[in-house]
């Protein structure tokens, strides 16, 4: 058993450095002075050149600004459908919910389309950023629901039937009471969600207008044209902020 | 009581009602309809769209797809049960692993893509330090094949079976390998007959987290696999913009949705855990 344990350690390691490295890689050579996959010294022009980029900025204000709004909404309504599943069994809305995590995003993008094209015959609008904030909070909230769900599991439901007792209303049963036990749980789900929605690709292309274009957009595109410093340097930016919300969902998870 | 938790579910139900199950209805009429002559819909009702699923050329798209996942699901699982197993062993440092696991599929999926595309280019990291160590002459084609395709797919996805293995593993009862071996059962033997049998809920829940989401790819083929590697994902996205053939977009995406639901119908158990 020892000698497997080396073994097993020795490959554990060699398995994180499979999933670190490549990104480690990246965010290094993003300080690269050369253009060139050589290193030529230390420099900081590719984030000056990222920072000039008004496309990128513009991308990224887009992408912040839907990411916030689909956050806010989704977290609301995925935390209320959470809280309102805890007790009252609705199998058909949970199995959407479901259905909706494992349809492949390419499935949930065209079906979006198609009907937001299909709306358009009735209604004078276009695509845009609306289309694309209603797209992430649709696909959101299962995301959200589950988080808040896991947290709800481990909350005494006799904490409520007190309040209750003692002469709230369920309003404020769950104002009061319930909400702010399970409060962690919701900040991480925000965070999840906002990270889901920052980083949308696929469906968000679908149902982007003109003056929607997301940063993952932009990225994209610079990427199947090859490979690019200026995309290292927003990539590391990308990879540092999201792990840093991540590790702070995760503290409020297991809190 | 019940009267406000009903309250409670109204938004998320009208979201889902018309966000999701509409659009969903949608593509279904979509796909028994006929094509329009600049694109969209037309009239008359037809079930052309589903014949041509069997047409030999979507058909290799449909076989390739199914193989790269399944490649993709096989080498997750060799190479996530050791990890999942290292993690369930080493005490207090657990979250600590499991974190370091979950981390990089927290960043963004598309940063991670373009990480091994930054690697394994022609001018790439791996092939500029190859060629300056004299190792080969001429970069090797590492980028825009079906093997950078799995590569990126079992990146993408390798914490999505890590995570159900060691749930499963962690409960595992040490005693029962003990007893194997004491038994006369070598290590590999114990591996196949004790630990993979009690394990089997979690490779099951890993295998479908994992293949599912592979087999409707769309990102990683279409960087990683640089068009030459057509899966359903980028056959559909093709049917919807360049080809124009929103039927036949539909129907394919309907029978994608078909395989996923057919495989979870077929694959969870009412007990398993750490699936959804």
């Amino acid at each position: 058993m020892k000698r497997g344990g080396v073994g097993l350690s020795v490959y554990a390691l060699a398995a994180f450095l499979f999933l670190h490295l490549p990104l480690l890689i990246l965010a290094a050579f993003s300080f690269n002075a050369s253009r060139f996959t050589v290193w030529q010294g230390f420099s900081l022009r590719w984030y000056a050149a990222a920072l000039q980029d008004s496309q990128l900025i513009d991308a990224s204000w887009n992408s912040l600004i839907i990411a916030a709004v689909a956050t806010v909404v989704s977290t609301i309504i995925g935390t209320l459908c959470a809280y309102g599943l805890w007790k009252r069994r609705a199998p058909v809305l949970t199995g959407s919910l479901y259905l909706s995590l494992v349809t492949p995003e390419i499935v949930t993008g065209i079906s979006l389309l198609a009907f937001y094209q299909w709306i358009f015959r009735f209604l004078r609008v276009q695509l845009g950023m609306h289309t694309v904030i209603l797209a992430h909070i649709s696909f959101s909230i299962a995301y959200v629901v589950i988080v808040v769900m896991a947290r709800l599991r481990t909350v005494d439901a006799q904490l409520e039937e007190a309040a209750l007792d003692l002469g709230a209303n369920e309003w404020q049963a769950f104002r009061y009471v319930t909400l702010p036990v399970i409060l962690p749980g919701v900040i991480a789900a925000a965070l999840l969600a906002f990270t889901v929605s920052f980083d949308d690709y696929v469906i968000t292309s679908l149902v982007a207008g003109v003056d929607s274009e997301t940063l993952p957009m932009v990225i994209y595109a610079i990427a199947r044209r090859g490979v690019n410093p200026v995309v290292n340097a927003i990539s590391a930016l990308i990879v540092v902020g999201f792990g840093g919300l991540i590790l702070i969902s995760e503290r409020l998870r297991t809190r | 009581m019940n009267r406000l938790r009903a309250w409670f579910l109204a938004p998320s139900w009208a979201v889902m009602l018309a966000l999701f199950l509409a659009p969903l209805a949608i593509i279904l009429a979509y796909s028994f309809l006929t094509r329009g002559t600049y694109g969209g819909i037309s009239l008359p009702w037809t079930t052309e769209s589903y014949q041509r699923l069997a047409d030999p050329i979507y058909l290799t798209i449909l076989w390739r797809s199914f193989w790269i996942a399944g490649v993709s699901t096989v080498f997750c699982l060799m190479l996530g049960f050791p990890l999942a197993l290292f993690i369930s062993r080493s005490g207090k440092r657990k979250d600590l692993y499991l974190s370091l696991v979950m981390l990089p599929f927290w960043t963004s999926f598309l940063v991670r893509t373009y990480a091994w595309m930054f690697l394994l280019r022609d001018t790439g990291l791996i092939n500029t330090l190859l060629e300056k160590l004299g190792l080969i002459h001429g970069p090797m084609p590492l980028l825009y094949n079906d093997g950078a395709v799995i590569l990126g797919l079992v990146y993408g996805y390798l914490p999505f079976m890590v995570l159900p293995l060691y749930a499963t593993l962690e409960r595992l009862d040490r005693n029962l390998l003990e007893a194997s071996a004491d038994l006369g059962a070598r290590p590999w033997a114990t591996l196949m007959h004790v630990m993979v049998p009690l394990c089997a809920s979690g490779i099951r829940a890993g295998a479908i987290l994992v293949f599912i989401p592979c087999l409707g790819a769309y990102l990683t083929p279409d960087l990683l696999g640089g068009g030459k590697s057509v899966m359903i994902g980028n056959l559909i996205q093709n049917q919807f913009t360049t080809a124009r053939d929103w039927p036949f977009g539909s129907a394919v995406s309907l029978a994608l949705m078909a395989v996923v639901m057919l495989l979870l119908a077929a694959l969870v158990r009412r007990n398993d855990e750490g699936l959804l």
